[in-house]
């Protein structure tokens, strides 16, 4: 069968275990492309876990026990061991990178294991990179010198770029200090379905589906619909007022009261 | 013979008691033996005991390189694992001398390597992939997808063709792949098998313990820094 050559319709999320064991309390998480999706949670209940099963294809052998399936049944092995047929791209929480090589080498090596030419998308990865990040990056530095907001800006773009998977899967992106309005709109633009860990209030109301993690195991599922659209709203404009704060902080300015409206 | 070899070579702490922890975990206590070979500490022998309560043997290789230890006790050991009825023998080797390797013609030869390691650490490497079967990637859950990829394409360098299967060895993620490649191996045959690639010409005066520095000090194969190729110097 040559599922590598069909596109991914749905990804299935069968259940697991919880910490101690006990089945988890759904019968099953379909993502279909264009889909967006927060995970959220208390430290430690199992965040990183669920997105760490969707991204090597968990079979039962991962500490959750979940299962995933691609357009309904088991992958096939191709898609899951070969990097040019993944259809997945993760940026994970940790924000540093130990290869050894420049940002160029780099990002050719991972050119040649996704199997692409080099027609430019090696210098796109590199402006992209440049957009979510306030010190810019460039080819000649090394990997291992970047800070972690650029390590995060540019596996951002990395995923985007060379992988151009359909799901993306991030892991608090909001953490590494990068501009995280830019990186969603980005993701929105290239229809991606999107899966954020999240401990951010306006990257969670975002999404359509929120999922709820307790004790490593999925807890509840929402679908707010248009229920949190004034929250959204609010929010909105806080996290705006606090994204000017956060640059006036950083470009050196000492801030008067900031109380109320106009900051 | 009714054994099958699986050779297992590795940096120290690249995980291969981990892969070896979770092939025996898949095979079944019943069915296994293991044999550790290292310079001058290993544990794995009773570790391996305790937890699985599988038969387990160590060598200490003290003064000559592990790998060529290996090679010296590995018909015995095969006969060793026959005996006590086991299908399966698994060798870990110490790995430190990264040139020479231990893999037999009828074994599976499986390489342990980080993904923590460095891009160029398959590179150094060479030889000990080059000649295995299959590449184990372990501790993928510290590094990010682009990372992981980007050291498959370090191993693809040095072996081209090799099966590379990357793993969270802890867990045992993907394990699968490398089981379905276990249960397709063909027994050892203890007296005919051989090594597969040639050792390093090891024979300098180092090597029977003579401690001075300076190939002036030395005989049999030496080296001037200025020199591009090994000298050979008799007595
Ligand atoms: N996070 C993580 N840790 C791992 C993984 N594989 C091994 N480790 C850890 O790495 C350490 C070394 O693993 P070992 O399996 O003992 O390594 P080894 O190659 O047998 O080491 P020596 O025999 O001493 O050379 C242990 O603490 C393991 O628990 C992995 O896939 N992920
Ligand atoms: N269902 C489960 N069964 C057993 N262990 C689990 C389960 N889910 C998660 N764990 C383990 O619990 C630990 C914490 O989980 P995880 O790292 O996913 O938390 P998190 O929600 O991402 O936390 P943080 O917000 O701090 O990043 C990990 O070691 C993970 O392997
Ligand atoms: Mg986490
Ligand atoms: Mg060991
Ligand atoms: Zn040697
Ligand atoms: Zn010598």
């Amino acid at each position: 069968m040559t599922l590598q050559n069909t596109p991914i319709q749905s990804l299935t999320v069968l259940p697991g275990t919880n910490r101690i064991g006990d089945p988890e309390n759904f019968n099953e998480i379909s993502i279909h492309p264009g889909d967006t999706i927060s995970i959220v949670g208390p430290t430690g209940s199992g965040k990183t876990a669920f997105i760490n099963d969707i991204e090597v294809f968990a079979q039962g052998d991962t500490v959750t026990r979940r299962k995933i399936l691609v357009n309904g049944s088991e992958p096939s092995e191709d898609l899951i061991r070969d990097p040019a047929k993944k259809p997945i791209a993760m940026i994970t929480q940790s924000t540093k990178c130990l290869a050894d090589l420049t940002v160029e080498k780099f990002l050719s090596m991972h050119l040649r294991a996704r199997k692409l030419e080099n027609n430019g998308i090696l210098d796109a990865a590199i402006d992209l990179t440049n957009q979510f990040t306030g010190e810019k990056i460039s080819g000649c530095m090394r990997m291992s010198s970047l800070s972690g907001g650029q390590t995060r800006s540019l596996f951002v773009a990395d995923a985007v770029i060379i992988s151009d998977a359909p799901i993306i899967l991030l892991d608090e992106v909001e953490n590494a200090g990068i501009f995280k309005n830019r990186v969603i709109e980005t993701l929105r633009e290239k229809k991606k379905a999107i899966i954020f860990v999240t401990h951010d209030p306006y990257v969670a109301l975002l999404t359509e589906k929120r999922i709820v993690m307790k004790g490593g195991a999925v807890e509840k599922i929402l679908t707010p619909g248009g229920e949190e659209q004034t929250a959204l709203a609010q929010i909105a404009k806080m996290d705006a007022d606090m994204m000017v704060l956060r640059e006036r902080i950083r470009s050196g300015e000492l801030l008067s009261a900031v109380t109320g409206a106009g900051i | 013979m009714n054994v099958r070899l699986i050779a297992i070579a590795g940096p120290p702490s690249a995980g291969k008691t981990a892969v070896v922890k979770q092939i025996i975990h898949n095979l079944g206590t019943a069915k296994v033996a293991y044999l550790k070979i290292d310079v001058v500490q290993a544990w794995e022998d009773e570790e391996l005991a305790t937890e699985f309560g599988i038969p387990t043997k160590k060598v200490y290789s003290g003064d000559m390189c592990p790998d060529h230890m290996g090679i010296m006790v590995i018909r015995d050991a095969l006969l060793w694992a026959e005996e006590l009825g086991a299908e399966y023998l698994l060798y870990e080797s110490a790995g430190l001398c990264l040139r020479c390797t231990p893999y037999t013609t009828n074994s599976l030869g499986l390489c342990v390597l980080s993904a923590v390691s460095g891009t160029h650490a398959p590179l150094k490497m060479a030889p000990l992939i080059a000649l295995a079967d299959v590449a184990v990637v372990t501790k993928i859950d510290l590094v990010s997808q682009a990372e992981k990829e980007v050291f498959r394409e370090g191993i693809h360098q040095s072996a081209p063709g090799i099966d590379i299967i990357e793993t969270n060895a802890v867990q045992g993620t993907s394990m699968r792949y490398l089981m379905q490649i276990i249960k397709q191996m063909k027994p050892a045959e203890s007296e005919k098998d051989t090594l597969r690639g040639v050792p390093p010409l090891g024979v300098c005066t180092v090597c029977i313990g003579k401690k001075e520095t300076g190939w002036q000090e030395h005989f049999g194969v030496i080296r001037p820094l200025a020199v591009p190729d090994n000298l050979y110097r008799g007595e």
